[in-house]
């Protein structure tokens, strides 16, 4: 893996703003488990526990104008959009004022103001709709980039491949990542895929790729930094592979059983906030009662939030019927 | 130009034209498909239109109708208004996914719209064996958010294009080969659309309504010719867009008759003949005179063989058979 200096690439705003992204994905995320085991959020429950870094990472390397089409761990990214987080509790609790006004549930959350390609759960779906987004500012000359990826077992899938084929043919703006959290629901990657390193397929469509520690929320930025400037030169698309454990189950539902002990021991010291924290420390750029200050300022935002939530009004009923069509005026003539 | 002189226009040159008229109307207009550029496409509709567009509205894309698709709804959503086109409509099946999980449940589930057409070459009659004359219209027709059209004249079938092409939604355009060089007619020289949702009576007749789409309604009306030099007046309605259905047009037809009579080349189970025998017993029972019959293919894939297709496909005669035994109640 590439070793990064990270005190001479990222500046000291960009760094406590990561930090306090990271901060507010857990917090927000660890609200949500606790609705879900209250019975207060009904459905699945898809966490990045562990996996904050990579989102965070990334979506802060972007700019206003481009466009994610995210996986299904990666609040950060969402929060880094604009969706609040009054937002996201609105959506898990099937409130009218969530992003999909309660048609669709947790991270499914759309909105092309904020650049936001809603997710889908046939996973890697996405990717082919990220690369026809490039494909359109390709087409018309703009400076735009799409980053959008899967997790391991979505490159299973052939629309990965199929994504991954074209946007390299036509040299698209458009960055893939894969987070390698090393199990799919409960398969795991040995099961997954014949080759260790998910980078590997990148090869089979002369597109460039990096293995990036997805632990290291300056890592990734980084490496975000690097793709997303390459793809925006016209130099067409790069694969990142976050390495990285998920260290809940699939959904909250789920106590993941399978999944040895030790390998979820050995990853919690390589969590992403303590790492965080860590650099910052070395780096001077902040001190504990920086990370004090910024847990009690995300709770007081997810209090504020869940209130916002709780005092939302459900859908009617008869809502069910509205959009399924959309009608003329909400297209440019 | 006036009539006489004015060149007849065929049901393919008809879909070129729409293309070709929304290209340079409507910069955001583009295509991709495979073969589309150079080659024209398998069936030729986009010839000379690389020449005229450029690679970049123009795309050959790799072997990857799934892949293109889901482009095609990305770029929609980022504006622009892509028409993809399947090489032959039983290819859909590859981006099914794509079309029935991400386009059509798009704008019902975030808001966000996505303007694109598929253009779906279906149908049979021309030797193509089980994978190049499939009528897939019935998987789409049960996926709720996409509009279904399908047009059995020229004048339809560039007008219903460039109606697909304008409309803020996935339109699957269902354009039957059978009839890409059959028919010709002379069309209007301005611009204009067959709106989506809006059938057509293509013959009037008091006795029995015959409702069908696509190719089915050049043999309805043969049918129909035969039948009135037994006394038998048939009304057949065609149906232009099955998604939305015009049920304005096919009640109003039906209430008159009393009977009605669905004819389509698709599989009989399950087609669109059975949902609208179900929709005429619920909100037509008080007006029918007999049982709804139906005049479809036989359950099976289609037969490549010549006298296996001949049999697989309805004929005029099968619709004449149903009228006289409809017309005896």
């Amino acid at each position: 893996m590439d070793r990064v200096d990270v005190a001479n690439d990222i500046k000291r705003a960009e760094w406590l703003q990561m930090y306090y992204y990271l901060r507010l994905t857990r917090s927000l995320e660890d609200r949500i488990s606790a609705l879900y085991r209250q019975g207060r959020i009904v459905g699945g429950c898809y966490t990045s526990h562990g996996m904050e870094a990579i989102a965070v990472g990334y979506a802060s390397a972007l700019e206003r104008d481009d466009v994610i089409a995210p996986f299904h761990r990666d609040m950060g990214a969402f929060l880094i959009r604009g969706i609040t987080p009054g937002e996201v509790l609105a959506q898990y609790l099937g409130k009218r004022t969530g992003p999909t006004k309660g048609k669709d549930g947790n991270v499914h959350m759309g909105d092309l103001k904020r650049g936001i390609i809603g997710f889908v759960s046939h996973l890697a779906d996405n990717l082919p709709v990220a690369t026809g987004a490039a494909l359109a500012f390709k087409i018309r000359g703009e400076r735009r980039v799409v980053f959008t990826g899967t997790g391991d077992g979505g490159t299973s899938r052939g629309d990965f491949h199929e994504a991954m084929n074209f946007a390299s043919v036509r040299k698209l703006p458009v960055v893939f990542f894969c987070n390698n959290n090393q199990y799919a629901y409960s398969t795991p990657t040995r099961l997954q895929m014949a080759i260790a390193d998910v980078v590997d397929r990148a090869k089979a469509y002369g597109m460039p790729g990096e293995i990036v520690d997805g632990n290291d929320v300056a890592a990734v930025f980084l490496a975000a930094k690097r793709a997303i400037a390459r793809a925006r030169a016209g130099e067409g698309p790069t694969f990142l592979e976050f390495k990285t454990m998920r260290m809940h189950g699939h959904s909250e539902h789920d106590a993941a059983k399978y999944v040895p002990r030790e390998l979820l021991e050995e990853w919690k010291k390589k969590d992403p906030i303590l790492r965080a924290e860590q650099r910052l420390l070395e780096l001077g750029y902040a001190d504990e009662a920086h990370f004090r200050d910024v847990g009690l300022r995300v709770q007081k935002e997810i209090d504020a939030a869940l209130e916002f939530a709780e005092q939302s009004p459900l859908p009617e009923g008869r809502e069910v019927l509205e959009g399924v069509f959309a009608n003329p005026d909400e297209v440019e003539p | 130009m006036n009539s006489a002189t004015a060149t007849e226009v065929t049901y393919l040159e008809a879909i070129s034209q729409a293309l070709d008229e929304e290209m340079t109307r409507d910069e955001r207009v583009f295509l991709m498909g495979e073969d589309i550029g150079a080659y024209g496409g398998a069936f030729k509709i986009t010839e000379g239109f690389l020449e005229k567009y450029g690679e970049w509205r123009v795309l050959d894309t790799p072997l990857s109708e799934s892949g293109f698709v889901g482009a095609a709804i990305g770029a929609a959503m980022m504006g622009l208004r892509p028409v993809v086109e399947m090489q032959f409509a039983d290819f859909i099946s590859c981006a099914f996914d794509q079309i029935t999980e991400v386009a059509a449940k798009n704008h019902y589930r975030w808001g966000a719209p996505v303007p694109m057409v598929i253009r779906a070459p279906f149908g049979g009659g021309v030797h193509g064996g089980p994978f190049h004359s499939e009528c897939p219209e019935g998987w789409f027709f049960h996926s709720p958010g996409l509009k279904l059209v399908a047009p059995s004249t020229p004048y339809d079938a560039k007008g219903l294009l460039k109606a697909a092409i304008r409309d803020p939604n996935p339109v699957i355009y269902f354009e039957h080969k059978f009839l890409y060089r059959r028919i010709k007619e002379v069309l209007p020289r301005e611009d204009y659309i067959v709106p989506i949702g809006k059938a057509a009576i293509r013959r009037p007749g008091n006795d029995i309504s015959v409702i069908t789409y696509g190719a089915m309604v050049h043999l309805a009306l043969e049918a129909a010719q035969q039948l009135a030099a037994e006394g038998i007046e048939v009304e057949v309605v065609d149906l232009r867009s099955l998604m939305p259905l015009d049920k304005d047009t096919i009640y109003g037809s039906v209430r008159k008759t009393g009977k009605a009579i669905m004819v389509h080349e698709d599989n009989k189970t399950g087609g669109i003949g059975a949902e609208l025998a179900a929709l005429l017993t619920e909100d037509c029972f008080d007006s029918l005179d007999g049982p709804i019959l139906r005049v479809a293919a036989p359950d099976t894939p289609v037969p490549f063989s010549t006298p296996l297709e001949e049999f697989f496909l309805p004929k005029a005669s099968d619709i004449v058979a149903a009228a006289r035994k409809l017309a005896a109640y």
